[in-house]
Parts: C-alpha cells; structure tokens; sequence
C-alpha cells in the first residue's frame, strides 16, 4: 500500500453521484408504477412498472459498486487521510442515527397505539362515544387479535423460533467482536473464521425470519390486513430484516476485503462501518424482540 | 498523487454534472431553489386568481386543491430548503478554512437528487393540468392528512411518496455532510465558540434534519402500505387511527419548520453585526437558544393538531412547551437589536433585508404565540389567520434572509457588486407588497375565513382583492431579483468587489479573494 496523504482528498469529479441519481429515480418511478399495477388501485395497468424498477435497483447495484471501487482504490493507493477516515466514520455513525429515528417512527406508531389508541377504541376516555356507537364488542387488549370491524388473527409468541432467533442474533454480534478483535490484532485467520461464523449465523436468522413469515400467513393468519398488529408487525420485523440482508451484504464485502488482505493495517474504516451497522441491526431487535414479540 | 489538487477546474457539463465542488454544488443548489420558488410562486399566482373575487372564475375546485397542496410542497422541499442548503454548501467551508465538504461526491448526490424528484411532483401537476383524463395531482394540502392521502388519495399520490422519499434521501445526505464538515473540517485554532453563527446554526438544522427526515420517510411508507398493502395505521376500523398520522407527520413537520428558519438566524447574525460594525451581541447566549429551540421542537408537535380532541393533559402541555419557545426566540430578537443598539449602522441591501427580517419575523412570531394559545387556536385552526402567521415567518422571514443573504455574499461569489439600483427597486417592491399580501390574511382570518377553500363568503371580498394585488405586484417584484441575478452571474456586469466587499465584515470568507477561486484554503489557514 501506498504511503497516506495528510492532504484532505478531494476527487476531481465523478459520474457515480448523477448516476446513482438517475437510478433512484428510475426506482421512484418504476416503484410507483410497479406498487399500483401489481395491486390494482389506481388504475394503473401494464408492466412497465415492474421492468422499471428492476432495471432501477440493477442500475443503483451498478452504480455502488463503481462508486465503491473507486473509493477502494482511493484508500489502497493511500490518499485517504486520517481527517477523511474521520469524515467517513463521522458520516457513518450520523447515518446510523437516521436509521434509527426511522425505526423511531414505527416503535411510536406502535405505542401509540398501544398506549393510547386501542384503550380509546375499546372506550376509555376520549373514545367513549367512539366505542359506544361504531364498535361497542370490541375490546381493547394488546396485541389487538380481533379488530374493531372484526377481522381476527392470532399473536406471534415470543419463546419458540423468536427466542432462538434472538439468540442467534446476538450470538453473532459476540463472533463479530472477536472477529473485530482479531482483525485489530492483525491475526487474518481468526477475523475470518468469525465474521465467516457472523454471517453463517446472519443467513440463519434470515431464513428464520422468512419460515416464521409463512408461518404467520399461513397457520396464524397473522397478514399485513389483519389490523394495527400485523400491520405493524410485518413492517417492524420487515424493515429491520431488509436491515439485516443489507447488513450481511455489507459484512460479505469486507470479508473478502480481508480475503485480499485488506483492513489488516490499521486501515480498516469499511469493516468497522460494517461492524458498527450489525451492532445497530442487532440493538434493533432487542427492542423489537421484547416489545413486539414478548410484551 | 502528492499533486492531485493542483489540478484545473473542470469545464463545459462536467464541471455541473460531475461536480465535487462545494461552490459549484452551491451554485446549483442556489438556482435550483430559485427555479422552484418561482414555480411554487406561479402556483400561488392561480391561488390568488381564484380568490381575488369571491365565487369561481378560473379553475375548478379540485385543480384549486392540488395548487395549495403543490405550493405548500414545492415551496418547502424545493424553494426554502435547498436554498439553505447551497448557503450551507458555498459559506460552511469559506467560513469554517475547510477545503471543500466533508464528503464532495456525497454532495453532489444529494443535490443530483433534487432535480429527479421534484421532477415527479412537478409532472403529476403538469399531467394535471395539460392533460385531460390524467388523475388529480397531490390534492390533499401540503400536511397529507390520513385519509384524504390514504383512502381517498388519487393515484399520483404514490408518485409523490416516492418523491418525498427522494427529497429525504437527499436532505439526510446533505446533513451528514454538513454535520461532518464542521466536526472535522474546522481550520486549526477555529474551536466551536468561534464558529460563524451561520455555521453553528446550520450544524444544530443538520441535526434537526438527520432526527426527523427519516421519520417522515415513516410516514410516507405507512401511508403506501395502508393504501396498497391492507396495512391499518391510519384506520380506525383495523385499530389504527387517522389522528396517528398526525403524531407521526407533526413530530415531522415541527422541527421542519426550524429546520427552515434556524439557518435564516444564522444569515441575519453574520450581517446585522457588519454593517452596526459591531461584534453580535451575547454570541454564546445566541448559541444556546439555537440549541434550546431545535430541542424545544421536539416536544411541541401536538400544536397543530388542538382541535383534533386530544386529552387535557396533552394539550396543556404542549401549549406550555409551545409558550416557552417564544424565550429563546425572544433572546435572539433583542440580541441582534442590541446589537444595532449605538452602532455606526448603514443600510446597505442586505443590512435592508435583515432588518425587515427581524421585524416581520417577530410580527409571524407573535402571531405563532396566540396560536400556541391552545382554547384561541380553537378559534384560529385552519383559518386565514394560520396562513398569515406561517407567510410572515416562511416568506418575510426565511426567504427574505435569503434575500439578505444573497446581497451580502453576491459580491464574494460573483467578484461583482450587485446592481444596487434594481436592488433597492426589488427590495422595497417586496417589502411592500409582502405586507399588502399577508397582513390582510389575519384580519379575514380573525373574521373566520377557511384556508384552503376556493371560494369564500362575501364579506371577504375586498380584503382578498387586495391581498391578490398585493401577491401579484410580490411575484412581479421578484423579476427584479432575476435580473440583478443574470447581471452579476452571466453577465459580470457591476462595480468590481474588493475582497473583504464590506468595510466592517468579519470573517475568513472575507479574506478570499472575490470572486472566490475554485479552490480555497487547500492548506487551511491559522484562526488566532
């Protein structure tokens, strides 16, 4: 590797940026139109929606991994500073915090409607009338298994698979930290006998997490329509599984990075980053784990 | 690669399309946002055709709905955001003796973006309107209130949550990289308290921006899921609740409203102190109401939703919360008149726009304190009055800080001064005709007329015919703003500007030369 720079590295331009712009946009659009014409509101016919969006996410793909490689070279060929690896570290930790204001807003719908919508449906306070006149049979008990208008699932429990899962989960976090450990010790062997067990147990949980899913529609009859709780357990348990896959992805990456003997001088900001964001899908669960599934 | 600085400016599309620079991304932001306010601003123009007499004359009431919907969006997300943004992006580093952004590529994504997404909001308007059959484009006002968004949204509805979540990929973008330049960028000896307030402002909106962008992507991907996806956050029937999107957009939509008034105090600090020739007064206690409001905006939410019949307790407190904003406010007011106070004060263009700033935003912020007001809002919610208050405080207030802002830095940007003639036609033009335009609105407003109807009792009449008058000579008087523009940008065109441009200016964007080169403090300077 190349001696490091002390100047901070500002590349001359760069076509990744309007590119990857044109691919959101092409995802936006196709999106749309995908969402609209696969499920028949809007009046949207055709197919055009799904080609769109599909060759907007193979574009962004594209698109990534150029912007990455480029960045990649730039680190090995030593023109990253140790102000830009503070930069890059910085922009991680600030775009983690975003994901977890994102999550925020599902777990405050959630006790929200815990808290206070679902005691107002089944009549207390504000909601007497409410109560009284639309839905006088329903009764407010959490996890909401009966609607007001009467559509019934069962609740997913918590000790069966989700208890395995969980601890699946957070066991990969624990390989993950000797992997970590190991990396900063330089020791290569070791970094990739854990981060290759982490992402083991990662596919694990994923593959977990889809039989649980089939599991759900098909003998709980817990859906996405099935009222406040599945919705918000589908998109709880949903984002935080995309979560997770993008997660595995990032942590795949930079174990063939070490593969190629990177990240073993010290230079390592990707695989921390990666590191960092699997800690966070990780917390993510705990939270998610003991309201969603256990309380 | 020792060298690889050394290289020359990019020229011809590359330059635009490809940039890594902050002034050029700047430079694009600045337009960008120009473009869109006066879109947003021909948008207004069909609001105030409608509503100069009384019954309907020139559109229909649905097309009436998608342009105050359209408006509210185009002129938030497109207007007076991105313009802060390219503020943030050419005077951060100017200010702070960084050599660029924090993180250059990342930048001109998050600008790249813009263009794409409000290319979708703006075609569902133009498809609207150009072309019959097309269904309605967002019509549902710029809040999208479950379920007029939801149940009864039309079918562009889900192109525009595509484009809010566009528009906040690149705000959280944009913020990261703001957030990041000042933490890591900061010239040795600029420690925190010597910051420019403009910075320090701009670093505690990034914040604002990260916490609650992402919450509004929430928002937006509920709404998509309960109108395609049988989800039932927003319906009562599934055991969710119309009112919870409220909580969820409002939690949003709060802070939001610092978020586009926090980086105009910052403007108006940085120019009322060089033409009093004084340093701000009470620099640090400026600092910590900046702090103190962008954490109050967390906990005040529920202020816009008095009337949806929340409990007791909920509403006293969010109206107290509400009440002491007004304190830190309050500290900032009278500090930039402290600071005027016994100086040698000239009234230079920007020094014009500043203090009609501090005046008519105080007008906009007594009128938010009789509205947090909770038993008054009762009376005020949804009327004219509302729309008075959030023009005073959004129009004679973050985007005449823009105006103040352009004349100050104009100069430094261009290396021309600005056409001072035009200038001063423009800035007494609007000053005018923005009071004939919004102050009327509390009077109607007091007098129960509705925001967002076409139409309206007769009593109104010659109130609204004023008030179209004066948004039409408002939209005019911004022409002006146009061609000082053309003049310093295109045509370079004016007096040449020294570097330091303003004999008492303060500051290290001050000892660049103007115009500033396209590459500034690659060795960053030393701050005693």
């Amino acid at each position: 590797m190349a001696e490091k720079t002390t100047q901070y590295y500002v590349p001359e331009s760069s076509p990744w940026p309007l590119l990857a712009s044109v691919g959101l946009f092409l995802i936006a659009i196709g999106g749309a139109n995908f969402i609209q014409q696969s499920t028949g509101v809007g009046g949207n016919e055709g197919s055009m929606g799904g080609i769109v969006l599909t060759i907007g996410v193979l574009w962004i793909i594209g698109c990534l991994f150029g912007w990455w490689r480029d960045t990649i070279k730039e680190s090995i060929g030593g023109l990253h500073s140790d102000q830009l690896d503070r930069s890059y570290r910085q922009g991680m930790l600030w775009f983690i915090f975003s994901e977890v204001m994102f999550f925020g807003a599902f777990f405050g719908a959630m006790f929200y409607a815990r808290w206070l919508i679902v005691p107002w449906l089944g009549g207390e306070g504000i909601g007497a009338m409410t109560h009284e006149l639309l839905w006088p049979d329903f009764q407010a008990i959490w996890p909401v298994t009966t609607t007001p208008d009467g559509r019934t699932t069962q609740a997913m429990g918590a000790w069966g698979l989700p208890m395995i899962n969980t601890a699946i989960l957070l066991t990969s976090s624990v390989t993950l930290s000797i992997a970590h450990h190991a990396l900063l010790a330089g020791d290569r062997s070791k970094t990739l006998i854990f981060q290759g067990a982490t992402i083991i147990l990662a596919l694990i949980f994923t593959g977990v997490q889809g039989y649980e899913y089939v599991h759900a529609y098909r003998d709980l009859g817990l859906t996405l329509d099935a009222g406040i709780y599945g919705s918000l357990f589908f998109l709880m348990t949903g984002f935080h599984g995309i979560h997770v896959i993008i997660g595995s992805i990032f942590l795949i990456v930079t174990f063939f990075r070490v593969v190629k003997h990177h990240h073993l001088d010290g230079n390592n900001f990707a695989w921390e980053a990666a590191a960092w964001y699997w800690h966070f899908v990780d917390v993510v669960w705990l939270f998610l784990f003991i309201t969603v599934y256990w309380l | 690669m020792a060298d690889h600085h050394e290289h020359h400016a990019p020229t011809g599309w590359r330059r635009w399309l490809l940039s890594t620079n902050h002034k050029d991304i700047g430079s694009l932001y600045l337009w960008f946002s120009f473009a869109m306010f006066l879109v947003g601003g021909l948008l207004a123009m069909v609001i105030r055709a409608e509503l100069m007499y009384p019954g309907m004359q020139v559109v229909d009431p649905d097309f009436f709905n998608q342009m105050t919907t359209t408006h509210g969006l185009i002129m938030v997300f497109g207007a007076v955001m991105p313009a802060f943004v390219g503020l943030a992006n050419w005077m951060i580093p100017l200010m702070i003796g960084a050599p660029d952004m924090a993180l250059p590529r990342m930048n001109n994504w998050s600008f790249w973006i813009l263009p794409f997404a409000f290319a979708i909001l703006i075609g569902s308007v133009l498809m609207s309107a150009f072309g019959p059959g097309n269904p309605p484009a967002p019509n549902f006002g710029w809040t999208f209130y479950a379920p007029l968004s939801t149940t009864y949204g039309p079918a562009s509805t889900d192109f525009f949550i595509l484009s809010v979540h566009l528009m906040g990929i690149s705000s959280i973008m944009g913020a990261i990289n703001v957030i990041v330049t000042v933490m890591n960028m900061r010239a040795p000896g600029m420690t925190m308290m010597k910051m420019p307030l403009f910075v320090w402002t701009w670093l505690i909106t990034a914040f604002l921006l990260i916490a609650v962008m992402p919450v509004l992507a929430g928002a937006v991907t509920m709404m998509l899921t309960d109108r395609h996806f049988g989800t039932s956050f927003f319906d009562a029937a599934g055991g969710g609740d119309p009112v919870l999107f409220q909580h969820i957009f409002w939690f949003f939509g709060h802070p939001e409203v610092y978020i586009m008034i926090l980086p105009a105090f910052g403007v108006v600090s940085a120019i009322i102190p060089t033409f009093a020739r004084k340093p701000l007064f009470g620099y640090a206690s400026m600092v910590y109401a900046t702090a103190s409001i962008a954490l109050l905006s967390f906990v005040v939410w529920a202020h816009h939703m008095f009337t949806v019949g929340m409990p007791l307790a909920g509403m006293l407190f969010f109206m107290y919360m509400t009440m002491l904003i007004s304190v830190p406010t309050g500290v900032k007011v009278f500090n930039w008149v402290a600071t005027m106070w016994r100086g040698s004060l000239t009234f230079e263009l920007p020094m014009k726009w500043a203090i009609a700033f501090v005046i008519l935003f105080t007008i906009g912020g007594l009128s938010g304190l009789m509205l947090s007001i909770t038993p008054v809002d009762f009376q005020y919610h949804d009327s004219y009055f509302v729309v008075a208050h959030f023009h005073y405080v959004l129009v004679s207030g973050a985007v005449f800080s823009m105006f103040a802002a352009v004349y100050y830095w104009l100069p430094k940007w261009t290396g021309v001064m600005y056409d001072k003639f035009w200038g001063e036609v423009h800035f007494w033009s609007s000053l005018i005709s923005v009071n004939l335009l919004f102050f009327p609105m509390h009077f109607v407003g007091l007098a129960g007329m509705p925001r967002r109807y076409a139409d309206y009792a007769l009593q109104f009449a010659d109130y609204n015919w004023w008030i179209t008058i004066g948004a039409f000579w408002f939209g005019i008087s911004q022409l002006f703003l146009l061609w000082v523009l053309i003049k310093a940008c295109f045509l370079k065109k004016g007096e040449k500007a020294t570097d330091e441009v303003w004999e008492g200016a303060d500051g290290l964007e001050w000892t660049v030369p103007s115009p500033a080169p396209f590459h500034t403090f690659d060795t960053p300077p030393v701050v005693k």
